[in-house]
């Protein structure tokens, strides 16, 4: 449980970071935080105390094993997340290019 | 096991994958094989649509064991089939409609595979029955829409791009943490399986929590009030084809479906959670429609304007399940439900051909801003004649669809006594016309103060606004009893009769 | 870019090819142990990355680079989902049909056609992490400009 509350700390860090910087790059820092301290969470449901790698051989009859689902799920997801990341590096450089600027508060063009 | 439906996400996705090899080679091939394609999806999915067929599939063959499905399945129901006809068709005709348009950019190649890609993740979430793989399409489909956002390159689509994925971002931690919490509690992945697992617990503030995250994260997929902020940037910065789809198909089939598939098939729901979607559902119509009176630029009018329209549907849908969580009769429901899945279809329809017309206004006088606009029913005859059929059937002006589909809506809101909801329906209704007729006025009639010598779209693009004119028509058959029986009801009856939807997977 | 000093640049070039090498062992053991294509994917792209990181982008021709590298990651992608087709192919109609002979559990040749899945899904991870950090050069190189 301990760690559990641990990895929703690091989601409020993240989320901290999110509403406070202003710095394009830190923004998109801050959101790989939040998605890693989901994908800790995501992990932290299939752990069983004692439970070994499920490569399963049939070798040990009583051996217990960890739950493998959420683990294939958090590599999808961290493919995943590495597409988001890039594309959301990606436009902040272009973003820079157009800008000569990493403030968010600079670039307001938008509005209404 | 002779079912073809993976077809729909292999082939958009072999061709995206096939553009960038052949495309080098010839510009014409991205441009012509997009459209085939399309097409071919189109016509396999109205068949699907009319011969009703129900069909489930295993990918990989993993048979279930002891009952429990374990390997990814594909489900094809009437409710599935009505989005899938809406994907492929709106698809269709904004690839073909891009024949032309995108010509203005650099690129093309990119832009038609990114498109088959997003086509690819729609369908693959509307097909998908496990919930991971729901979110594993939905993230391709939203992905490649950011791409297709940031298009054109300028510091307005990059910002908005930027602003759209890291809301995006957001929508999608709030969906995979309520995955999670789902998986811990039931230990399982499947829609329908989940489903049975939950009727058996009675854990209420676990589901509740999960279910609002659920909410807030595909709410702000379909652009839910509370979660609207990216949707009037990203769609009025977009080239008018991605808006087009954006609007048109994106935030149903990733928004509005999946919302509507979980809570309907895998949540038992209770009073509360019902009256918190009728709640949102009003909010965005009102707030949407009042936002929109005030724009001056075209497309960010006609984004607010999807915001207040999301709301019909939903509110639709809304009622619906109040009214089956109370135990009302089911008559009034099925009313409301059919009401709002007319309105999704009509509103694919029109406010997809409103954004291609933006887009037409766009192409030849290079500008959105209604105050230089006006005069142009004169040189552009056809933009003219299918934006002012499209306005007037998202007003609700009768022989149009848009008419039907919410007097349907407001009559079960009349029936299950919120009257207050009906009221404001009809208020909005008025609204909506009132900002049409602005938009209409000030692009197309008045006076033509700058803009003397524009032309008529080519041909492609004039096309497919005459498709969707017709269709913007041509829907409102669907009222007709014998019709709706054999398109809408048997959408309505898997949406309200949760067993068969479970049946149709476990017993598979 | 310009390239490190002398001793980055021979550091990485001996570290490298251990890094591909062992890149390849991941793919190749995906079926056995942890890891597998994505793994042995990112740590392929790590060579190439760690290489151009030390000499410098001066030596590329970025944009031709970054055309072969997204090219080789549609062919990639394109069979994998041949793969998936063939197995779709075979008698009965199941897509990602794992049609192979299975083999012992253990062994290197094993578990149909899962190692070939790793492969192709080891070639198109790492080009596709190459061509995102060969673009984000040439957003980079447009800037200084």
């Amino acid at each position: 449980m301990t760690v559990n509350i641990l990895c929703f700390i690091l989601f409020l860090v993240g989320l901290y970071g999110l509403i406070t910087r202003r710095n394009l790059v830190k923004i998109v820092i801050s959101l790989s935080i939040m998605e890693f301290s989901l994908f800790i969470f995501l992990e932290l449901v299939g752990y069983i105390d004692g439970g070994i790698a499920p490569i399963i051989t049939g070798q040990d009859a009583n051996a217990v094993y960890v739950d493998p689902l959420p683990q294939a799920m958090i590599l999808t997801a961290i493919v995943i997340g590495l597409a988001t990341t890039a594309m959301l590096m990606a436009i902040a450089i272009r973003l820079y290019r157009k800008y000569k600027t990493f403030d968010i508060r600079e670039i307001k063009n938008l509005k209404g | 096991m002779d079912s073809l439906i993976p077809l729909f996400v292999i082939i958009p996705l072999a061709t995206a994958f096939l553009i960038p090899i052949i495309g080098k080679l010839t510009i014409y091939f991205a441009k012509t094989i997009t459209p085939v394609v399309l097409l071919i999806l189109c016509f396999y999915s109205i068949t699907l649509l009319l011969s009703n067929s129900k069909e489930t599939y295993i990918v990989g063959g993993w048979q279930p064991v002891e009952d429990i499905p374990i390997g990814i399945y594909l489900v094809l129901d009437s409710f599935s089939i009505l989005i899938l006809c809406i994907i492929s068709i709106i698809g269709f005709l904004v690839s073909f409609y891009s024949f032309e348009y995108i010509s203005y950019y650099t690129s093309e190649n990119n832009f038609y595979a990114l498109f088959c890609l997003m086509i690819a993740g729609m369908n693959g979430v509307v097909l998908s029955g496990d919930i991971f793989n729901l979110f594993v399409f939905l993230e391709i489909s939203v992905i490649a829409s950011y791409a297709l956002v940031a298009f054109g390159v300028g510091k307005n689509e990059l910002e908005a791009s930027f602003k759209y994925q890291v809301l995006g971002n957001i929508a999608s931690f709030l969906i995979l943490l309520s995955i999670s919490l789902l998986y811990w509690q039931t230990k399982t992945l499947n829609i329908a399986d989940i489903s049975e697992v939950l009727q058996t617990s009675d854990d209420s503030a676990f589901l509740k929590f999960t279910q609002v995250l659920l909410i807030s994260g595909f709410g702000l997929k379909a652009a839910i009030i509370p979660f609207h902020a990216w949707i009037p940037d990203a769609h009025s910065s977009a080239p008018s084809p991605v808006s087009a789809m954006l609007s048109g198909v994106l935030i149903k089939a990733v928004g509005v479906y999946v919302i509507i598939r979980l809570f309907f098939n895998m949540f038992v729901f209770t009073h509360e959670i019902a009256m918190v979607i009728t709640v949102l559902g009003t909010l965005s119509m009102i707030i949407g429609a009042l936002l929109a009176i005030n724009q001056s630029d075209i497309k960010r009018l006609l984004a607010y304007s999807s915001i207040s329209q999301i709301g019909y549907i939903i509110i639709g849908f809304g009622i619906g399940m109040v009214v089956l969580s109370k135990g009302g009769k089911v008559s009034i429901a099925v009313l409301a439900i059919a009401g709002a899945l007319f309105h999704m279809v009509n509103h694919a329809v029109f406010k997809g051909l409103l954004f291609l017309c933006a887009g037409a206004v766009e192409y030849r006088t290079n500008t959105r801003d209604m105050g230089q606009l006006g005069g142009l029913a004169e040189n552009m005859p056809i933009t003219s004649t299918s934006s002012l059929g499209a306005s007037l059937s998202i007003s609700g002006i009768p022989p149009f669809n848009g008419f039907f589909s919410k007097l349907i809506i407001i009559i079960a809101a009349v029936q299950a006594r919120f009257y207050l909801v009906a009221f404001l329906a009809v208020v909005v209704s008025i609204i909506t016309l009132a900002y049409f007729l602005k938009f209409q006025k000030r692009v197309f009639y008045g006076v033509n103060k700058n803009y003397k010598n524009v032309k008529e779209v080519p041909f492609a693009m004039s096309f497919s606004m005459i498709v969707l004119v017709v269709l913007c028509l041509g829907l409102s058959i669907l009222v007709i009893p014998s019709i709706r029986e054999l398109i809408l009801d048997p959408a309505v009856n898997t949406l309200i009769n949760m067993d068969q939807y479970i049946n149709q997977v476990i017993q598979y | 870019m310009k390239g490190m000093s002398i001793i980055v640049k021979k550091v990485a070039q001996l570290i490298a090819g251990f890094v591909f090498l062992y890149g390849i062992y991941i793919i190749a053991h995906g079926h056995l142990t942890p890891g597998g294509g994505f793994a042995g994917g990112a740590l392929l792209a790590g060579a190439y990355i760690l290489s151009i990181l030390a000499y410098g982008s001066d030596y590329l021709k970025l944009k031709e680079e970054q055309t072969e590298s997204s090219l080789s990651e549609s062919i990639s992608i394109l069979l994998i989902l041949m793969l998936a087709v063939a197995g779709m192919l075979m008698g009965i109609k199941v897509f990602f049909n794992n049609f192979l002979p299975k083999g012992t559990i253990g062994e290197l040749i094993s578990a149909g056609a899962i190692p070939l899945y790793n492969i192709f899904i080891g070639i198109e991870v790492a080009s596709a992490l190459l061509t995102i950090f060969l673009a984000l050069i040439i957003y980079k190189e447009e800037i200084e400009e």
